[in-house]
């Protein structure tokens, strides 16, 4: 036990000393948050909206009014015909216009149904989404609050229904998780697989292996130094998201840190397999990096939904340990709801650890032979 | 000298190994290996680059399990003892092995306690090292800001910091100027007259004058074992390095 104290401390000697590991550590996660909750939040702010009023009445009139001053969007004109859209688009300023039938508030009142189109600029999906879903949403709502005397509601589109757990339409709520499942992932293997790539090149490794160290003293050695560390990280992005951006933990804390710790386990078992089949720290970088972050978010339904995928993608990102840990997380966080609904990614992540754990102990004892 | 090393065959032999066979599928890494290493010797392990030493070597530190045969290294057998082995053994690659970003006096550290020893017995053999080094104003500096001959004498004192009865050195004085090979090899003199066996191999021919015996490999087989004195005249050779040349045929890859 003594034997491996020393050698733990050897390993938080190595962390601490180079200021580089720690950067890696400590201040890509904060950075991390800040840039995808602010810079690449989805929320929109004064996103420019055309209104094409073909009826020009009370009603249309107000209902710009509560588009234009739910501060989500700014109106850059007022249309006259169809034909001017398009050349509304190409100066790149509006995101969307909205257009009222003929006869819109008159069609309203006498049969209770009225209809306007959102057309959006497609060359950017996501803003497109975005404006459209906003202003569907405020359509509705306007329409509830005039549907009170009347039987019927005038507009069909419906909100979707991922807006329900996030109904202040806030980005921040769905990047958090991700971006807490994206470093994970990439610190514990990346850091792992370094460190144990390194003492191969060094020589180092030698001398531990011919040492009274046992081949599993060596590994747990390595391990439990970034176990403890990624551990203080998860609590440093939860404070941060929390003080910064407002996001609660709706689920129990205590559930989502014992997921946090399983996801760091099985990290870190990963990067140790990286470390076994990788000969020195470029490849070990390489296949962390490339490896993991390209595949966590693009498949794991960090950003794009894998609703969305074609079949093969869905297949390929069944096997990657972030998209089920992003469901388990934003479940806990999110959606509030505890282990009955998410037993089945836990499992999962349990089996993957011990099959990393598994084939880490067979590439290792091959190299010995 | 020879009558000495006469009578020490009979009583202490720290290494002995008896007909070792390591294959590798149907590669014979190591065809039939007899030999013995007495305690206090200096023993030249030599060889061509793919005669089969490394491999040996591994054997007798307990990382690799031989195919058959029987070897006893310390007293301990290499098939059932290997942690034991570990244990009672130092050794040091030609790769350099202390950690670069620790300062000396935490190296010192770390290996003392990854060979089980006390504090306060780490803390004298430090204090004894440092001051027989003349390594004081060094210890602590990092490793990394030590010139290269310094590193690789530090290296092999914490080889030995744990008075193992035998040293592995593979290759230790590759990449060293002359001077401090000179002083590595006082140094190698000193750790054998205290008693512990210094198994080293190496390519300069010249070192292996220094040893107490050699042998020699060549296709995993030990073809020459003895004095460098009789060695040279059973092949009527004036140096090591003839001796080599005439007996170790390279493999042809």
């Amino acid at each position: 036990m003594k034997r491996f104290l020393g050698f733990v401390k050897k390993e938080f000697l190595h962390i601490f000393r180079d200021y580089r590991t720690l950067f890696i550590l400590f201040g890509i996660p904060a950075a991390q948050i800040l840039i995808f909750g602010y810079a690449v939040s989805t929320d929109i702010k004064n996103a420019g909206v055309a209104v094409l009023d073909l009826s020009h009445d009370e009603i249309t009139q107000k209902l710009t009014d509560k588009i234009i001053s739910s501060g989500f969007f700014r109106k850059t004109d007022n249309l006259l015909y169809y034909s001017d859209i398009d050349k509304l688009f190409k100066k790149g300023k509006t995101k969307a216009v909205i257009v009222f039938e003929k006869d819109f508030g008159k069609n309203l009142v006498s049969k209770g149904k009225a209809s306007l189109s959102i057309i959006a600029d497609g060359s950017e999906p996501n803003t497109a989404t975005l404006v459209t879903n906003y202003t569907t949403a405020i359509v509705n709502d306007f329409a509830f609050e005039f549907a009170g005397p009347l039987p019927n509601n005038m507009v069909r589109i419906i909100p979707e229904v991922k807006m329900f757990y996030n109904p202040n339409l806030k980005s921040h709520f769905m990047f958090v998780p991700g971006v807490i499942t994206l470093i994970l992932i990439l610190i514990c293997a990346l850091m792992t697989s370094v460190t144990i790539t390194r003492e191969k090149e060094f020589g180092t490794m030698e001398v531990l292996l011919v040492s009274p160290l046992r081949p599993i003293q060596i590994i747990l050695g390595k391990v439990m130094p970034y176990f403890i560390l990624s551990f203080i990280n998860v609590l440093l992005i939860l404070l941060l998201s929390w003080l910064v951006f407002g996001l609660p933990v709706k689920g129990s804390i205590v559930l989502l840190l014992a997921e946090c710790m399983l996801y760091i386990l099985m990290s870190l078992t990963l990067g140790i397999l990286i470390s076994t089949v990788s000969s020195n720290m470029q490849q070990a970088i390489f296949i962390s990096l490339i490896g993991l972050m390209l595949p966590t978010v693009l498949l794991s339904g960090f950003i794009f939904p894998i609703e969305n995928m074609p079949k093969v993608y869905d297949y390929v990102s069944s096997i990657l340990p972030p998209r089920y840990f992003i469901v388990i997380i934003k479940n806990i966080m999110i959606k509030g709801t505890g282990l009955v609904y998410i037993w089945k990614e836990t499992l999962i992540l349990i089996v993957m650890t011990m099959v990393f754990v598994g084939l880490s102990v067979r590439n290792f004892k091959i190299r010995l032979e | 000298m020879i009558d000495v090393f006469q009578f020490n065959k009979m009583n202490d032999s720290v290494i002995s190994v008896h007909n070792l066979v390591k294959k590798f599928g149907s590669f014979i890494a190591n065809d039939n290996l007899t030999f013995d290493v007495y305690k206090g010797e200096i023993f030249g392990f030599l060889g061509a680059n793919g005669a089969g030493k490394t491999t040996a070597i591994r054997i007798l530190s307990g990382l690799s399990k031989p195919t058959s045969g029987k070897v006893m290294v310390a007293g301990f057998d290499a098939f059932r003892e290997t942690e034991q082995i570990k244990k009672n053994i130092g050794y040091m690659c030609q790769k350099f092995s202390l950690y670069e970003d620790l300062t000396v006096r935490e190296n010192i550290i770390l290996y003392g306690g990854i060979y089980g020893m006390t504090k306060k017995l780490i803390w004298e053999r430090l204090t004894e090292l440092l001051a027989k080094l003349k390594f004081r104003e060094f210890e602590n500096r990092i490793i990394a800001d030590l010139p290269l001959g310094l590193r690789q004498k530090l290296a092999f004192s914490v080889a030995v910091l744990h008075e193992p009865k035998i040293v592995f050195l593979d290759e230790p004085t590759g990449g060293v100027d002359p001077i401090t090979r000179r002083q590595f090899w006082e140094m190698i003199y000193e750790t054998a007259s205290r008693g512990i066996t210094v198994f080293v191999t190496t390519h300069y021919m010249d070192e292996a004058e220094y040893c107490d015996r050699i042998s020699i490999m060549s296709e995993g087989k030990i073809v020459a074992i003895d004095t460098p004195e009789n060695l040279k005249k059973q092949y009527d050779a004036a140096t090591v390095e003839e001796v080599f040349i005439k007996i170790a045929r390279p493999v042809i890859n």
